[in-house]
């Protein structure tokens, strides 16, 4: 089974030389960490910077420069800053390559739920339906199961939906799926982990195809 | 030059009353117009509707004006980083209205751009979607999102002139240059007010048109809502 680190890593590796990419937050801002090094891509935050760096060192924080999770950042040679609306418009226009973001339930027909829970105080979208509806390459990164043990992967999700069968890839701690006509199918096993287990822990419909490699990570 | 420079922040609010809807630039407390907001808390006004991708925190920005409970609307992406605004929004006193962050700040650019309304693929098959119309384009369905309709925008920028062009500082652009000239007065705030002409004109990210006030702002705090760091070495 993969801790969250896991899940980054692995993501990593769709992370593809050349391009643009935007991370949620969470799981998926860790997956900037763990890009091979041999490879060009550059990071984009919705609220208006694209070749975002690491965090400043301690007392070069700049109030001006912040990522989406309102976190200070530094920006890499080759950065740029521009509007919202822009921004938007390389989502919108899907000039960003790849969208890594984190979910509460995924749907075997690609529905993705991650922003609202009903009865709970409600914090809001922010740019992620903006995202899921635009993407062409959405890989979700998440936990299999909830704490009480549920399935995070279902038929139908139960939650208010953030977009409708747009999601393509999962990455949990116990496999990778891609998401196709017929449901989740199964990529890969998380090291230590059984076919058995991720049938167990998949409410949604899983299809598993011959023999399923475990992952490198 | 059409002069555009107001003499202080008192001046560049006046005509703002009760019940009016004000868009405010900034991300989270990047950007924000941070003057202006200390004249809306002073004049007092009450029953605002304001347009602004987040509510500030309970202590600064729009969480000023929440303290006050001069706000009757937020119109807003992402409110979480405010107790007081939670309070008012599960008491009912706050009426609030989620979009998605693109849609809202292409309803600015709408509105500066002089389109009614736009066709996006975010929020479709939501709760963003009821009562929307819906149209499918080349096989994939679309919201149709109205431009907003404001009275006054508030924007901050780095450095400005007093013909009203405004250039921006890094991540402190985000919706303030889409604010410009989307509600029928703009507003600008700059930390610095420089001599015309001595901007260059090429690098204007805001051309004058779009400002109707300008005026340099007396403080900026320029609050840091998540300090991240490294260490040296």
């Amino acid at each position: 089974m993969l801790d969250k680190i896991g899940i980054a890593k692995r993501i990593a590796r769709e992370v593809k030389d050349g391009y643009y990419v935007n991370l949620g937050i969470g799981i998926p801002t860790l997956v900037a960490n763990y890009v091979r090094e041999d490879i060009e891509v550059e990071f984009q935050s919705e609220n208006g910077v694209l070749g975002m760096g690491p965090f400043p060192i301690d007392g070069d924080e700049d109030a001006d420069i912040i990522n989406a999770g309102k976190q200070t950042i530094t920006t890499l040679p080759g950065a740029s800053f521009f509007d919202s609306a822009m921004s938007f418009a390389m989502i919108r226009g899907q000039h960003v390559d790849l969208t890594i973001l984190g979910a509460m339930e995924v749907a075997e027909n690609g529905d993705i739920a991650n922003w609202k829970i009903p009865g709970r105080m409600v914090k809001g979208m922010g740019g992620a339906m903006d995202l899921v509806a635009s993407a062409e390459n959405i890989i979700v990164a998440m936990m299999h199961t909830n704490k009480k043990g549920e399935s995070k992967l279902l038929k139908q999700c139960s939650l208010p939906l953030t977009g409708v069968g747009c999601v393509k890839k999962v990455v949990t701690n116990l496999a990778v799926m891609e998401i196709t006509e017929k449901g989740f199918k199964l990529l890969e096993r998380a090291p230590g982990v059984s076919v058995e287990d991720i049938k167990n822990a998949t409410e949604g419909h899983l299809i598993v195809e011959g023999d399923i490699p475990e992952m490198v990570i | 030059m059409i002069n555009k420079r107001v003499k202080d922040v008192k001046e560049a609010l006046k005509g703002v009353t009760d019940n009016m809807t004000f868009m405010l630039g900034g991300f989270g407390l990047s950007g924000i117009p941070e003057n202006a907001i200390a004249e809306l808390v002073a004049l007092n006004v009450k029953g605002v509707t304001c347009i602004s991708n987040n509510a500030g925190v309970d202590d600064f920005g729009l969480g000023l004006l929440l303290q006050k409970h001069q706000i009757k609307k937020m119109i807003s992406s992402y409110v979480g980083e405010n107790d007081e605004f939670e309070r008012q929004m599960l008491s009912g006193e706050l009426d609030v209205e989620l979009i998605p962050q693109g849609t809202l700040a292409e309803r600015c650019r709408a509105a500066q751009s002089g389109f009614p309304a736009f066709y996006t693929p975010a929020g479709y098959g939501t709760e963003v979607a009821e009562g929307k119309e819906t149209r499918d384009f080349n096989g994939k369905m679309y919201v149709l999102e109205k431009a907003f309709d404001a009275d006054f925008s508030f924007v901050k920028a780095w450095k400005g002139d007093a013909a009203g062009n405004l250039v921006f500082k890094g991540t402190a652009r985000n919706f303030n240059p889409n604010m410009c000239g989307a509600a029928k007065i703009t507003v600008a705030e700059v930390e610095e007010l420089v001599p015309v002409g001595s901007l260059d004109a090429n690098q204007i990210h805001i051309p004058g048109i779009f400002v109707q006030r300008i005026f340099q702002g007396e403080v900026y705090e320029k609050r840091i809502e998540q300090r991240t760091v490294r260490q040296r070495g």
